[in-house]
C-alpha cells in the first residue's frame, strides 16, 4: 500500500504558527523588557553617566541621583544570604540526592518546595513582627557583645537592618539552590558513584569524588542562579531593611536595596529625571541578573548535557 | 591470594529474586568467565563478590562468600572493595580529574599523599593496564579525552592501582570496538598472573580464549562451573550444551 | 587513618542532616506565626466588608475578589502562551537554534526580578492608558508565570510516547488533531499540575502588582481601574502604623498562604494520580 503524504492542511499550518507566534513571543518579551528599560532611564544614563554607578547621595529634592547605597545594600544582603544558604541548601541536595531513604526524600523535598511557595510578602510580614524583635532583643546584643569587635557587628541592635534582610533571603534562596543543585546531582550517572565505591570509597569520598566534583559547574550555578534571586527579591527586603541609603560596614545597621528604592519611590518620582533615575537602578539590576541568570543556566545545562572530553583539566 | 568461596548465595532486589543458591569456587590467579543469557543474574552475580550489590535501595543478600577463607561480609565493605576491584562495562573514569588523577584516586582515598610514590603507582599500574605507551606523555589531560577503548584501559588501571587480589570485570569490552575488545583481551590475559579475575561476557568466543574456567548461569541459578574447554566441548548439563550450541538465549 | 576517614565520613553525614533539618526550621516557624497570628484576626467581617478607615475594622473582600480576578486574567493570558510555545518547542521544532533560543531565553526570564516585570508593564500600559488598571497588573504576572508553564508543559509533552504520535500518523490523522486530541491529552494531567503551580506562584506576587494593579480601597468595576488584591494589602498593612492593620494583615497572610499551600498540594496530588496511572 503507498503511504498517503497528505499536505499540510488549515489546521496545522495555523497551530504551527500560532505556536511558533508565542515561542516568539517569549523572546521578544526579553528584548523588548530590555529596550524598554533603556529608553526609560535614558534621561539618567545622559545625566549622570557612569557616575551614577559611584554616586552616595540620593537626594530627589536637590535632583542629586546615585545608586551606590542601595547597590551597597543589595550586595551585602544577598552575600549575607549567600554564605548562609548556600552550604546549608548544598547540605539539603547531597541530603536528599544521596542519603535519604525514599518516603523521607519526598516529605523533606516537599517541605523544601513548600518553603520556596512561600509569598515573599508573607515572609517580610514575618520578618518585621517575628524576626526583627527577636534579631533586636536576642541576636544582636549578643553577637554585638561577643564580637562586637569587629566592625560588622558593631553599632546600636535595631533588627530592621542588613542582617535581617540577609537572613530572610537565605530562607528565599536556600529553596532555589537545594532543588536546583540536587537535580543537578541526581543527573550525576550512577556509574560515577559506583566507580568511587569500587575504589573502596566511604559514602562521603563517593559524594565529593563520584558526585560533587561530576557536578562542580551545575552546583556553581545553582548558587548563582539562587544569588540572582537574592539581588532582584523585592518585598521581603523592603520591610526588613530599614530602607535608609546608608553604607555601613555594620551588618546591624539599617540599609536600602535596588528594588526596595524602585518599590517605595516609584509611584512618588515627580519628575521626569527621578522616575528615570529610578528606571535606571532597574535597568542595572536587569542586567546584572540577567548576566548572572545566563551565565548560571548555560552552566546546569553543561551539566545536565554531560562533560566534554578533550581539554586540559 | 584471592580465592573465592561462594556458598548457596541469594541475592534480591526488593522482593525480586534475582539469585538462587549459587555455590562455586573461584580459584586464585585464574580468570573465570561468566556467561548466560541477558537478564540471568550475571551482573548480579559479580555485584555480589564486592558487596556493591549491597548499595542499591531495597537490595538484599544471604549466603556467604569467603575470601581467602574469611567471610566479606566481616569486613567493611570499604576495605573490601580495596581487596576486590571492579571494573564497570562502560568506561566510567572521573571526568573532571586528568588520567594521572583517575589512576591515583583509589590511593588518595587511602591516604597516600608521597608524590613519587603516586607517581610510580600510576607509571606501574598504566603499564599494567598496558596504555603507559599511549598516554606517558599527556598524564594531565582530562580522562575523558581518550578513546573508548583507553578509558576502559584507563579504569582498569585506577582498579589495579590500589593493588587488589581479584578484579571484577562486568562486559568490560561490550562498549568496545573489535580492536579495543582485542587488547582487553590481551591485556586480561596477562593480568592472570597477578590477580584472580571473574569476567561476565557475552560473548561465547571470548570466553573460550581467555578464560580458564566458565561459568553458566541461566535464571539466576549457576547451572554448570567447570574448565573452560570442558564447558564448551562436553558441557555436563543439558541446558548448557543448548546455550552453547546457540539453541536458545 | 581508617578511624579518620570513617569518622570525617559520619561526621559530613550528620552535616548534611543537620542542613536537611535547619532547612525545615524557618518554613514551621512562619507559617506556625502565620497560623497564631492569622487565626486570632480573622472573622467573618474579613471576607465580607470593604476596609474600614485608617486602622479601623474592616475586611478585605475586595481584595480576595481582586486577588482571583488578577490571577484569573493572568492564567487566562499566561496558560495558553505557554502551552501554545510548549507545544512548538516539542511538536514542530525540538532542536534548531531557535527552539534553543526559545528555551534559554524562558528559562532565564524565570530568574528576572518580578519588580522589573512591574516596572516595564507600567511604563508599556499604564503610561499608555494613563491609569493604574487591573488589566495591567493581569499582564504582568502573565509575563512571570509564562516560563514555568513552558517548562512544565514541555516535559510533560516529551514524555508522550512517541509511537502514540505514530499511531496517529498511520492512520492518516493531521498533525494538529494528533496534538490537540491525542497528545495533550495524554499529558494533560501533568499540564494541569505544572499550571497549577504556576498560578500558586502568582498569588503571592506583590512586587509586579505595585506599580500596575496599584491597590484599591474599593471594588474595583472593570478591568480598567486599579484593583486591590491580598498580597499588596499585606504590604500595605504590614508598613502601616496602625495595630487593627497588622492584625488584618496577618489574617491576609493565613488566607494567602493557605490558597497557595491547598494550590501546591492540589498540584501535586494530580501529578501523583498521574504517575499511578502510568
Ligand atoms: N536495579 C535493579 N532493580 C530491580 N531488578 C533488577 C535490577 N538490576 C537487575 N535486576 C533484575 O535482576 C535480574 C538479573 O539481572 P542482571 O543485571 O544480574 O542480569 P545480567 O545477567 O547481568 O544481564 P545482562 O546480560 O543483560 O547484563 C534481571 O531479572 C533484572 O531484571
Ligand atoms: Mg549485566
Amino acid at each position: 500500500m503507498k503511504k498517503k503524504k497528505p499536505r499540510a492542511s488549515w489546521g496545522d499550518r495555523i497551530l504551527r504558527s500560532a505556536s511558533g507566534l508565542t515561542a516568539v513571543l517569549v523572546v521578544g518579551i526579553m528584548i523588548w523588557m530590555g529596550w524598554e528599560m533603556f529608553i526609560s532611564s535614558r534621561q539618567s544614563l545622559h545625566q549622570f553617566g557612569w557616575a551614577f554607578l559611584g554616586g552616595r547621595v540620593w537626594d530627589p529634592v536637590h535632583r542629586i541621583f546615585g545608586a551606590l547605597p542601595f547597590i551597597y545594600g543589595t550586595l551585602v544582603t544577598s552575600l549575607v544570604a549567600l554564605v548562609i544558604a548556600g552550604p546549608i541548601g548544598l547540605g539539603v541536595a547531597i541530603f536528599l540526592s544521596e542519603m535519604a531513604p525514599a518516603t523521607v526524600r519526598s516529605v523533606v523535598g516537599f517541605l523544601v518546595e513548600l518553603l520556596a511557595a512561600i509569598p515573599s510578602v508573607v515572609l517580610g510580614l514575618w520578618g518585621i513582627f517575628v524576626l526583627a524583635p527577636f534579631l533586636g532583643k536576642v541576636v544582636e546584643p549578643w553577637l554585638g557583645k561577643r564580637l562586637g569587635f569587629i566592625p560588622l557587628f558593631h553599632g546600636a541592635p535595631v533588627g530592621v537592618d542588613l542582617l535581617n534582610g540577609g537572613l530572610i533571603l537565605a530562607i528565599m534562596i536556600l529553596p532555589t539552590i537545594a532543588s536546583i543543585s540536587r537535580e543537578v546531582m541526581t543527573a550525576v550517572p550512577t556509574v560515577q558513584r559506583e566507580a568511587a565505591l569500587a575504589l573502596g570509597a566511604t559514602k562521603w569520598e563517593m559524594i565529593r569524588i563520584g558526585v560533587l566534583s561530576y557536578a562542580k559547574s551545575g552546583i556553581i550555578g545553582s548558587v548563582i542562579l539562587g544569588l540572582g534571586r537574592a539581588l532582584g527579591e523585592t518585598m521581603a527586603v523592603t520591610m526588613v531593611i530599614g530602607n535608609m541609603p546608608n553604607i555601613s560596614p555594620s551588618l546591624f545597621s539599617t540599609a536600602y536595596s535596588m528594588a526596595a528604592v524602585i518599590a517605595n519611590e516609584f509611584t512618588e518620582a515627580t519628575y521626569g529625571l527621578y522616575l528615570s533615575a529610578l528606571m535606571e537602578i532597574g535597568l542595572i539590576l536587569f542586567a546584572i541578573t540577567l548576566l548572572l541568570n545566563i551565565f548560571a543556566r548555560l552552566l546546569v545545562w553543561s551539566v545536565a548535557r554531560g562533560p566534554k572530553g578533550g581539554h586540559l583539566v | 591470594m584471592g580465592n573465592l568461596s561462594v556458598r548457596n548465595l541469594e541475592a534480591w532486589y526488593g522482593a525480586q529474586k534475582a539469585l538462587f543458591g549459587i555455590t562455586a569456587e573461584i580459584p586464585e590467579k585464574q580468570i573465570t568467565a561468566i556467561i548466560g543469557p541477558s537478564g540471568c543474574g550475571k551482573s548480579t552475580f559479580i555485584r555480589c563478590l564486592n558487596r556493591m550489590h549491597d548499595t542499591l535501595p531495597g537490595a538484599k543478600v544471604s549466603g556467604d562468600i569467603l575470601l581467602d577463607g574469611k567471610s566479606i561480609y566481616d569486613q567493611h565493605p570499604v576495605y573490601l572493595r580495596k581487596t576486590v576491584g571492579m571494573v564497570f562495562q562502560k568506561p566510567n573514569p572521573f571526568p573532571s580529574m586528568s588520567i594521572y588523577e583517575n589512576v591515583v584516586a583509589g590511593l588518595r582515598l587511602n591516604g597516600e599523599r608521597h608524590k613519587e610514590k603516586l607517581r610510580a603507582a600510576a607509571e606501574k599500574s598504566l603499564r599494567m593496564a598496558a596504555l603507559w605507551d599511549e598516554v606517558h606523555d599527556r598524564l594531565n589531560y582530562s580522562g575523558v579525552s581518550l578513546s573508548g577503548g583507553q578509558q576502559q584501559r584507563l579504569c582498569i588501571a585506577r582498579a589495579l592501582a590500589v593493588e587488589p587480589s581479584v578484579l571484577l570485570m562486568d562486559e568490560p569490552a561490550s562498549a568496545l570496538d573489535p580492536i579495543a575488545t582485542q587488547r582487553i583481551e590481551e591485556l586480561v590475559s596477562a593480568l592472570k598472573k597477578d590477580y584472580t579475575i571473574v569476567i561476565v561476557t557475552h560473548n561465547m568466543q571470548q570466553a573460550a580464549r581467555i578464560a580458564d574456567l566458565t561459568a553458566f548461569f541461566l535464571n539466576g541459578e549457576l547451572v554448570e562451573l567447570g574448565p573452560t574447554s570442558e564447558i564448551f566441548t562436553k558441557p555436563k548439563d543439558k541446558r548448557t550444551e543448548d546455550y552453547i550450541t546457540g539453541r536458545f538465549g | 587513618m581508617d578511624a579518620r576517614r570513617n569518622l570525617l565520613n559520619a561526621l559530613m553525614m550528620g552535616i548534611f542532616s543537620l542542613a536537611a533539618v535547619i532547612a525545615v526550621v524557618p518554613l514551621f516557624a512562619v507559617l506556625g506565626y502565620v497560623l497564631k497570628n492569622g487565626l486570632t484576626s480573622l472573622n467573618w467581617a474579613f471576607f465580607t466588608e470593604l476596609p474600614g478607615m485608617m486602622g479601623v475594622g474592616g475586611g478585605m473582600a475586595n481584595a480576595i475578589i481582586g486577588t482571583l480576578i488578577v490571577v484569573l486574567l493572568a492564567s487566562l493570558i499566561g496558560i495558553p502562551i505557554g502551552i501554545l510555545a510548549a507545544i512548538y518547542l516539542s511538536e514542530y521544532d525540538r532542536s534548531s537554534w531557535f527552539s534553543t533560543l526559545v528555551r534559554f531565553t524562558s528559562d532565564v526570564l524565570t530568574g528576572i526580578p518580578s519588580i522589573i516585570v512591574g516596572i516595564v508593564v507600567y511604563a508599556a500600559i499604564v503610561v499608555r492608558t494613563k491609569h493604574f488598571s487591573a488589566f495591567s497588573g493581569g499582564v504582568a504576572l502573565a509575563i512571570i508565570m509564562i516560563p514555568s508553564v513552558i517548562r512544565a508543559t514541555e516535559e510533560m509533552l516529551k514524555l508522550v510516547p512517541h509511537t502514540i504520535r505514530e499511531a496517529g500518523d498511520a492512520l492518516g490523522i493531521p498533525k494538529w488533531r494528533i496534538i490537540l486530541n491525542i497528545v495533550l491529552p495524554t499529558a494533560a494531567k501533568g499540564i494541569l499540575t505544572g499550571a497549577l503551580l504556576a498560578v500558586a506562584r502568582i498569588s503571592g506576587e506583590t512586587a509586579p502588582l505595585l506599580f500596575t494593579a496599584l491597590g484599591n480601597l474599593y471594588y474595583a468595576h472593570s478591568l480598567n481601574e486599579p484593583i486591590a488584591t491580598l498580597p499588596l494589602n499585606i504590604y500595605f498593612y504590614a508598613i502601616s502604623p496602625y495595630d487593627q492593620w497588622h492584625k488584618q494583615a496577618w489574617a491576609a497572610a493565613l488566607v494567602l498562604v493557605f490558597i497557595v499551600i491547598v494550590l501546591n498540594v492540589v498540584a501535586r496530588l494530580a501529578f501523583r494520580s498521574r504517575l499511578r496511572k502510568n
